[in-house]
């Protein structure tokens, strides 16, 4: 990095100072507290790039390779960190190749502030060079947008942009700013927003809402806690765990409340959902209280809705209130942040016991171990098997690792797998499914967490569609350690199409580039392993690594994840095999 | 079982928020019968009036996922007995058969139309009342070389006392803006 030439240094108490729009974004991301950006520069952001030059000893940016790969950083920093995903991109091709990301962001509720250049405010609609309707194509997977035409505009929109990506179920925010306010001037002057008029963020839990929910639970023989993202989102983590305790409670996880509770606690049952655990699935079809705490029931956890949990009676903790009753049908809504509900519920809760229901599960659990576990992680012979590397990454890191995923099998196999010790420690894509999630994502963590192992598990496929993300920890050096679990398959939808489509293999088997290589060319070590012998050499080599890595293990072409909802069945039906 | 439900939205009037309205329905495959966009009877707050018919369960789960944007405040939906509505509706037919036949004045008089404009060439018929009524004096005037006809979205006024600034009031009780006070 060459010497700042000029540095402006901005004084709040001080009068307006007068700056270029360009000036002022930067101004706007400092006074929210900014330190990090991931982007990509082109001719409608160069204004602001320009800008970012005099300010790069207080605002790191990050060059990624591709702008999906800025959204996935983004989510990824957001997800481990709780701050704000910040993004820089162009206009056109800029802001599209952003537009996975913002639906990835938009589905899983991550915090997310994109900017994105636009050109000039006399061009708009004019099919001018590189001009997309940024507003229109980004509508419906941002929870916000808006487009800055006049740099007087910025303060307050950028203040508005944080404001509402971070409250509430958060989500991703879209500025737009066009050449000329880049370049306009403003007497800059920045006032946080916290309050919008037709914006409410936050229920004021209901007394009578907590004292039924209270009476469900204090009166529950087989009560089933199912934790959600939401958990972590309002960081409840304490309050969960002293209710749970307090009553006894079983605790199941969905996909993206993986890491809220610790999967060695002995109230934890295990993961929700099509590739779940055999017991939460089946349980919840036997439980008399379902308690959801900042989950949506997505229709991968319940599979067939007329058959979910008729027998129970519902309590729906969930901030956002479009999601209560809109899969399922509550007995008792409790629409609120997760920690508010969960604190105001404590003191009505009874401590309690429920030995023999908690008992129940074992049987369940130690069939699935029996018939499926056991073999995975420590298979007799054959191939490697995804489990048995997920599992010995989770012995050797105590759990306490942060773990990012891909798409597909690789992405199923790490969430059965790992063993969270810690919160905050899980960055996978939820409701999307992206494949090229995984590597992008992986980044925007350890950049956001440094000092925490960062282990990227990826399949061969997703892995190819965002692996110029490798150039990105190459230039930033970002010492993520890579896991590519390589079965030369679309292995998830070869895996159906075994299942569901007599074996005709349609496109799916992949002719695969020498990965090693190809890390190799980034300047990332990396070492293929094709037999169990050699594994845990392996694991401790990529371990050990001060440098990012690139683990390559060859596993089964055409080994399965268990157990499995069939789409559209009941949660009971969960296959064994 | 569908039925014919009026949406009241109202909101900031913001660039982009019908856009945002409109891709609820269109996410869900929702028709919209018709939209209409004004001010309030509150100052800077808009209202948009849009008739669909879905289920009572589709339109709750919309009007939910309406509520939920940014720049809205509050958004209602009704039954027919629970408003009072109107559309209005203008035709446009060749002088001259208004002057050669009397049944074009027979048919104003019956509807309780009324003409706007006339002019040598052209004569402009206006109706205020439900889609079915303008509709039969579309279909009456239909054979008489009608030239145009257009019909407005629906306005309504709903029965219910409860006025908007209450209902602004008690949500604004309901919610905090930050989360500042959060338990700890
Ligand atoms: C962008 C995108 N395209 C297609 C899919 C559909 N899809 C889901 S899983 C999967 C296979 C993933 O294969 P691979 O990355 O090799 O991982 P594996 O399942 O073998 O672990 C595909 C194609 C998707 N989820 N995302």
């Amino acid at each position: 990095m060459g010497t700042i030439t000029q540095k402006r240094v901005f004084n709040k108490v001080t009068s307006p100072v007068q700056v270029s729009g360009a000036e002022a974004m930067m101004l706007s991301l400092i006074e929210e507290g900014v330190d990090i950006i991931f982007g990509y520069p082109g001719g409608a952001i160069m204004p602001v790039y320009d800008a970012l030059y005099d300010y790069r000893d207080k605002i790191r940016h990050i060059l990624v390779r591709h702008e999906q790969g800025v959204a996935h950083a983004a989510e990824g920093f957001a997800k481990v960190s709780g701050r704000v995903g910040v993004c820089l991109v162009t206009s056109g091709p800029g802001s599209t190749n952003m537009i996975t990301g913002l639906a990835d962001a938009m589905i899983d509720s991550m915090p997310m502030v994109c900017i994105s250049g636009q050109v000039g405010s006399p061009l708009l609609g004019s099919d001018a060079f590189q001009e997309t309707d940024v507003m229109g194509i980004s509508m419906p997977v941002t929870k916000w947008n808006y487009q800055i035409t006049s740099a007087e505009e910025i303060p307050e929109a950028m203040a508005k942009a944080f404001y509402i990506a971070t409250t509430g179920r958060p989500g991703p925010v879209m500025i737009d700013i066009t050449k000329d306010a880049q370049f306009g001037t403003l007497d800059f002057k920045y006032e946080k927003c916290t309050k919008l008029r037709s914006y409410f963020p936050y229920p004021k839990v209901k007394k009578e809402d907590i004292k039924a929910a209270a009476i469900l639970i204090n009166n529950s023989k087989k009560p089933l806690l199912l934790v959600g993202h939401g958990i972590l989102i309002s960081d409840a983590q304490n309050e969960l765990e002293k209710l749970v305790t307090k009553a006894e409670i079983p605790v199941a996880s969905t996909l993206l409340g993986l890491s809220a509770f610790p999967s060695r606690h002995p109230l934890y049952v295990g993961l929700l959902g099509m590739h779940g655990n055999y017991g939460p699935n089946v349980k919840t079809n036997e439980c008399d209280v379902l308690i959801a705490v900042g989950m949506r029931f997505d229709d991968r956890i319940t599979g067939n809705l007329n058959t979910y949990a008729k027998q129970a009676t519902i309590i729906h903790i969930e901030i956002d209130p479009a999601e209560i009753n809109k899969n399922v049908e509550i007995d008792v809504a409790v629409n609120a942040d997760a920690k508010d509900a969960l604190y105001a519920l404590l003191p009505l809760i009874k401590n309690n016991k429920h030995t023999e229901w908690l008992e129940s599960f074992k049987k369940y659990e130690q069939e699935e171990y029996e018939k499926v576990i056991k073999k995975n992680i420590n298979p007799a012979s054959g191939q490697i098997k995804m489990d048995e590397v997920v599992h010995m990454i989770s012995e050797k890191t105590k759990g306490g690792a942060i773990v990012v995923t891909d798409v597909g099998q690789n992405q199923m196999v790490a969430a059965r797998n790992y063993k969270f010790a810690e919160p905050n420690s899980w960055v996978t894509s939820g409701g999307l499914g992206t494949m090229g999630f995984g590597l992008p994502a992986a980044n925007g963590a350890k950049i956001a967490m440094p000092d925490r192992e960062v282990i990227a598990f990826t399949g061969d496929g997703g892995f190819q569609m965002t692996m110029q993300e490798l150039g990105t920890i190459a230039q930033s050096k970002i010492v993520v350690k890579i896991v590519l679990l390589n079965n030369s398959f679309l292995g998830m939808v070869r895996q159906w199409q075994e299942m569901f489509f007599e074996k005709r293999y349609s496109f799916t088997e992949m002719d695969n580039p020498d990965f090693i290589a190809l890390a190799g060319a980034f300047g990332i070590p990396g070492r293929k392993v094709t037999n169990r012998e050699v594994l845990k050499d392996a694991v401790d080599e990529m371990l050990a690594s001060k440098e990012a890595f690139l683990l390559e293990v060859v596993v089964g072409k055409e080994d399965n994840v268990f157990p499995m909802i069939p789409v559209g069945e009941s949660v009971s039906n969960v296959r064994l095999e | 079982m569908e039925t014919e439900y009026t949406i009241n939205v109202f909101s900031e009037n913001y660039i982009g928020l019908l856009n945002r309205l409109t891709i609820i329905f269109t996410k869900r495959k929702i028709n919209i019968e018709s939209i209409t966009a004004s001010e309030s009877h509150i100052d800077g707050i808009h209202c948009y009036t849009i008739v669909v018919n879905t289920s009572e369960i589709l339109v709750r789960k919309v009007v939910q996922q309406i509520e939920k944007l940014v720049d809205v405040m509050k958004a209602f939906y009704y039954v027919r007995d629970q408003i009072i509505y109107q559309e209005i509706a203008l035709y446009k037919v060749p002088t001259e058969v208004l002057t050669s036949t009397n049944e074009i004045e027979k048919l104003v008089r019956q509807y309780n139309a009324r003409i706007l404009e006339v002019t040598p060439e052209y004569t402009v018929i206006e109706k205020t009342g439900h889609k079915v009524e303008t509709q039969e004096l579309l279909n009456e005037l239909k054979p008489y070389n009608l030239l145009e006809f257009i019909r407005s979205g629906r306005v309504a006024i709903t029965k219910p006392m409860k006025e908007l600034t209450v209902h602004l009031k008690e949500k604004e009780m309901a919610f905090n803006y930050t989360n500042h006070k959060r338990s700890k």
